[in-house]
């Protein structure tokens, strides 16, 4: 569809009365009639628990949807509802119906990425977004200046100057996103398996996991090595386009989704583990991604039938190497991308339970997302500040010391929020827990 | 609530209006009389004396944005509200519904907006006060065994904070995860549990309203028992056309000592049934009793997987509750009823998880049945208990006859069935003979002397229906009531009655006075 407009740095929509959704993959109707506008998703909503409106509920929203395939235009409203749904799926796991809403939202994202003229703030925004994220080298050469900064202190300082927070909120929340860096720690190409050999698994090893956190990849293969898999990091691998799909840029999620499918197959594993939710989850939907995709749509089915979740995984073959008590008082928070996109949350707390010492508390209202969710905590500063806010306040009500999740993003909005609050708790990956646990040392020292 | 005292204000015959007791009100009522309104006035009226006084963020005016906000939990019935109010505080309510009343336009209340009759349903060129901001716990007192709560707290939220208390919120309908106590007060909510605990209005003590005058008064005390005309009890189940509830006052009940959830399986309905009335018939009052069907037990499965057992033609789930001893002396009772009423799987909840699990296929069937069928309609409607077996015989023997679906899901200790009609509204004819059926099966349990709504509501869905069931005296009587309230006739119009009055107007369809005018026992306001 081509569509004749001039751009006036006015956001909008190409064409005011045009119906909201063209023909290339809307949102389906059918997966919008399947809403029986029961209200079960209201509570599990983040921004619904924020503002208490309708129009920004899962079934508000596919609300939104179904207007809009009705031939309401795609307003600057409609858009702002979609762009405030953070993507956690928590509706997906409270629908008594079995509403796909990620099939839904991720639908009209694209469109809406295609189809509506942004701020050009908001574009600016999104473009440096993409052009560092998905980039493992970019992010590497932002390691050194970040880590500097945070040695000399010059980070909090600018972060009481308050300098940041005016020119740009989002700007300053990317800032204080930065975890404090380690030593780069490069993950072997290929780990042997300890002991017998019970699978070959392939190692996702992400981009803002593999240069912010080094230490999760490495515990992760260290792991997975001691339960007898021998582990391939193949090098040549990129990002999963996991932030692009769930933002709504599809062309780009998909390039990212045929590359990764080609180095993985090239590997020739029988598994690929992956031990950062949404990568993971993403990874489980390129068989919808790519579904219309002649080339690549059963290679997708098929890769997507091999991923497994870093704990799921380690369930699933049944551990045997021997633990080593880590005495800790933990609390476990569920990765919406891991308890409500791919289902998994016996298994994390079971494989920590199964640690001797170590005791592992609930989260109240842990269904509710923590904020970070991909990159919307960059986009959406505010809403994604107070749910953060909320989140600390539950976990600290556990009274826990450390707090333990499988997911870079959260570990990075769950410790700002905590910071935030004034107080400080011990965070760690599933993987480095485990670790510890195995090789019989110190949390601290990992 | 230093505004309200805590007394309840009755009807000033003299002009027929309600006063709140606080004197800001009084003032109110002396600048801008309620009972004189400006005739003809607009949404847009409303509108604009709204605008300086609530906060812009309140006040939805965007087309898409209203219209989410077309319909409730009933999706069948849709209008576009005029104007959406999201109401903060009481007083953004009082002074909506101020403006409403002072324009002669009407309001709709709405809590989750979870309701199954439409009892939300918005008015075209009407108001919408939703109070889902309005979700302040402001006490939980175990010593009082009450909780004081804002209309738009969640129902299951009032039990989750008295708990660690050893105390909740008995009224438990299915969608008590998400439906707003105000919503549960309007409607007089129930739930699997109200066989042993009672609805809503048995657990009410008191309650803030904004009256459709656009007075703020409190109803009912926090001691038990109030003398006077019970109004808390005509305002709890009036669905909003008697005003807003703005805070209630709610009892709380002491957990009880010991619960056993048991499941049994049988080879239909009619085995089930028998168990049921052999139970209430030992003298056992279970705190609930329901029954699934087939179809139902199916649409749970698909839904949550929640283990029924395999094959069964309906699931009976008793659950006993009380004091340790006697709940193990009713359980060996109940076991050895179902037994002998012909149940091949006899099963208890061992814990907190299997418990859930039991309970869980049961509150979403009527959600989950969204995956066996592309449309369907929830039907509420009461019998006796003993009539129950004879009524689920016609309710199988209509559904062949007219080639559509029923699943049930009931209440079976109160008798307050759920039927729900299955259908494929893309096909011709389906959804008229889906409408057809659910009002046929309305009738049966009107002809076996039940009613044609337990605990959903009348609302828009079953105006139509009041007239097979009340005569004209007696619904021109209950108008009445209404009238005390809302002289104008602002209040939610058009729901519960199938032909509206205005205050003041004699009935179209009687001749003469009303029977109680003509004995001088009354007069229309």
């Amino acid at each position: 569809m081509t569509h004749k407009q001039v751009r006036l740095g006015m956001p909008g929509v190409r064409g005011q009365d045009e119906p909201a959704f063209d023909s290339l993959r809307p949102p389906s109707p059918e997966l919008v009639d399947d809403c029986v506008h029961c209200g079960f998703c209201l509570t599990t909503c983040p921004t619904y628990a924020l503002w208490g409106e309708e129009m920004d509920s899962p079934r508000g929203r596919i609300h939104l949807m179904k207007t809009g395939l009705e031939g309401a235009p795609l307003s600057d409203t409609m858009v702002g509802h979609f762009d405030a749904c953070l993507g956690c799926m928590a509706c997906v796991t409270s629908c008594p119906s079995g509403v796909q809403y990620d099939r839904l939202i991720e639908a009209t994202r694209a469109q809406v990425e295609r189809r509506h003229d942004r701020t050009p703030k908001d574009r600016a925004l999104r473009s440096a977004i993409f052009a560092l994220f998905p980039y493992p080298r970019r992010l590497r050469i932002l390691r050194g200046p970040l880590r500097l900064t945070q040695r000399l202190g010059a980070d909090r300082l600018l972060r009481r100057s308050g300098l940041l927070e005016r020119l740009s909120p989002q700007l300053a929340t990317m800032q204080s996103l930065a975890p404090q860096l380690g030593k780069a720690e490069p993950t072997p190409e290929r780990t042997p398996a300890v002991g017998e050999r019970r699978a070959v698994v392939g190692m996702l090893t992400g981009c803002v996991q593999r240069e912010f956190f080094p230490g999760v990849n490495a515990a992760t293969a260290r792991v997975l090595a001691a339960e007898g898999c021998d582990v391939i990091a193949p090098r040549s691998q990129g990002c999963c386009g996991a932030l692009s799909t769930h933002t709504g840029r599809e062309e780009e999620g998909r390039a990212f989704a045929r590359a990764l499918i080609d180095t993985f197959t090239a590997a020739g594993v029988d598994h690929v583990v992956v031990n950062s939710a949404g990568c993971g989850s993403s990874m489980k939907e390129y068989v919808h991604l790519l579904a219309d995709d002649p080339d690549y749509a059963q290679r997708a089915a098929d890769f997507s039938a091999r991923v497994r979740d870093f704990a799921e995984i380690i369930a699933e073959l049944g551990p045997v190497a021997p633990r080593h008590p880590v005495e800790a008082v933990a609390a476990y928070h569920d990765a919406c991308h891991l308890a409500h996109a791919q289902g998994i949350r016996s298994q994390p707390r079971e494989l920590l339970r199964a640690v001797p010492g170590l005791e592992v508390r609930e989260i109240p209202d842990s269904e509710i997302c923590c904020g970070s969710a991909g990159v919307y905590n960059v986009l959406n500063p505010e809403p994604a500040r107070e749910l953060g806010d909320r989140k600390a306040a539950n976990i600290l009500s556990t009274g826990a010391e450390l707090l333990v999740t499988a997911n870079p993003g959260c570990l990075m909005q769950v410790a700002t929020s905590l910071e935030r609050s004034g107080r400080r708790i011990r965070l760690a990956h599933t993987a480095l827990v485990l670790d510890a646990s195995i090789r019989g040392v110190p949390l601290e020292t990992i | 609530m230093a505004t309200h005292p805590g007394h309840p204000s009755v009807p000033d015959r003299s002009d027929g209006m309600m006063h709140g007791l606080d004197p800001a009100a009084e003032d109110r009522a002396q600048t801008a009389p309620a009972g004189a309104p400006s005739r003809g006035g607009t949404v847009a009226d409303v509108l604009a004396e709204l605008r300086g006084t609530l906060p812009d963020e309140a006040l939805l005016t965007d087309p898409a944005r209203l219209a989410t906000y077309e319909c409730d939990g009933l999706a069948a019935y849709r209008v576009t509200p005029g104007l959406v109010v999201l109401a903060s505080t009481p007083e953004h309510v009082a002074a909506t519904v101020r403006a409403c009343a002072r324009h002669a336009v009407p309001f709709v209340a709405r809590g989750s907006g979870t309701g199954l009759s439409g009892g939300a349903l918005p008015h075209a060129e009407g108001v919408l006060v939703v109070t889902s901001r309005l979700r302040t716990l402001h006490e939980v007192s175990a010593a009082d065994q009450r909780a004081v709560v804002d209309p738009g707290v969640i129902n299951l939220q009032v039990t989750k904070m008295a708990t660690p208390e050893g105390y909740y919120f008995a009224p438990d309908p299915s969608s008590q995860q998400i439906c707003s106590i105000g919503g549960n007060v309007a409607e007089n909510s129930g739930g699997a549990h109200c066989l042993k605990y009672g609805f809503t209005t048995n657990h009410v003590l008191s309650l803030d309203i904004v009256t459709p005058d656009g007075d703020q008064v409190t109803l009912g005390t926090r001691a038990p028992d109030a003398p006077g005309y019970d109004l808390v009890g005509a305002f709890v189940g009036s669905e909003g056309t008697l005003g807003v509830a703005t805070r209630a006052t709610v009892r709380l009940v002491r957990l009880p000592q010991e619960v056993r959830t048991v499941l049994a399986g049988f080879a239909g309905t009619d085995e089930a049934g028998a168990a049921t009335s052999a139970i209430i018939a030992a003298g056992i009052v279970p705190a609930a009793i329901e029954i699934m069907d087939a179809l139902a037990i199916e649409a749970a499965e698909a839904a949550v997987s929640c283990g029924y057992p395999a094959g069964a033609g309906a699931v009976l789930v008793v659950e006993l509750d009380g004091a340790r001893h006697e709940v193990a002396d009713e359980y060996a009772a109940v076991e050895r009823i179902c037994r002998q009423e012909g149940a091949f799987e006899f099963r208890m909840a061992t814990d907190a998880a299997e418990r859930a699990a039991i309970w869980k296929g049961r509150k979403s069937a009527f959600a989950a049945v969204g995956r066996i069928s592309p449309d369907y309609i929830v039907q509420d409607g009461v019998v006796p208990r003993t009539a129950l077996p004879e009524v689920l015989r016609q309710m199988t023997r209509i559904s062949a006859e007219q080639g559509v679906r029923v699943a049930n899901v009931f209440h079976a200790g109160d008798g307050n069935l759920h039927p729900l009609v299955l259908f494929d509204g893309s096909k011709a004819g389906e959804t008229e003979r889906a409408e057809a059926v659910s009002g046929m099966i309305l009738d049966l349990c009107i002809e076996h002397g039940g009613s044609i709504t337990g605990e959903h509501g009348v609302g828009s869905d079953k105006a139509k229906y009041m007239p097979r069931m009340f005569t004209d005296d007696d619904l021109d009587t209950m108008q009445l009531v209404r009238c005390a309230f809302d002289p104008h006739g602002i209040a939610n119009p058009g729901k519960i009655y199938p032909t509206p009055r205005l205050c003041g107007e004699r009935s179209g369809r009687r001749q003469g006075a009303h029977p109680l005018q003509e004995a001088g026992l009354g007069e229309v306001f």
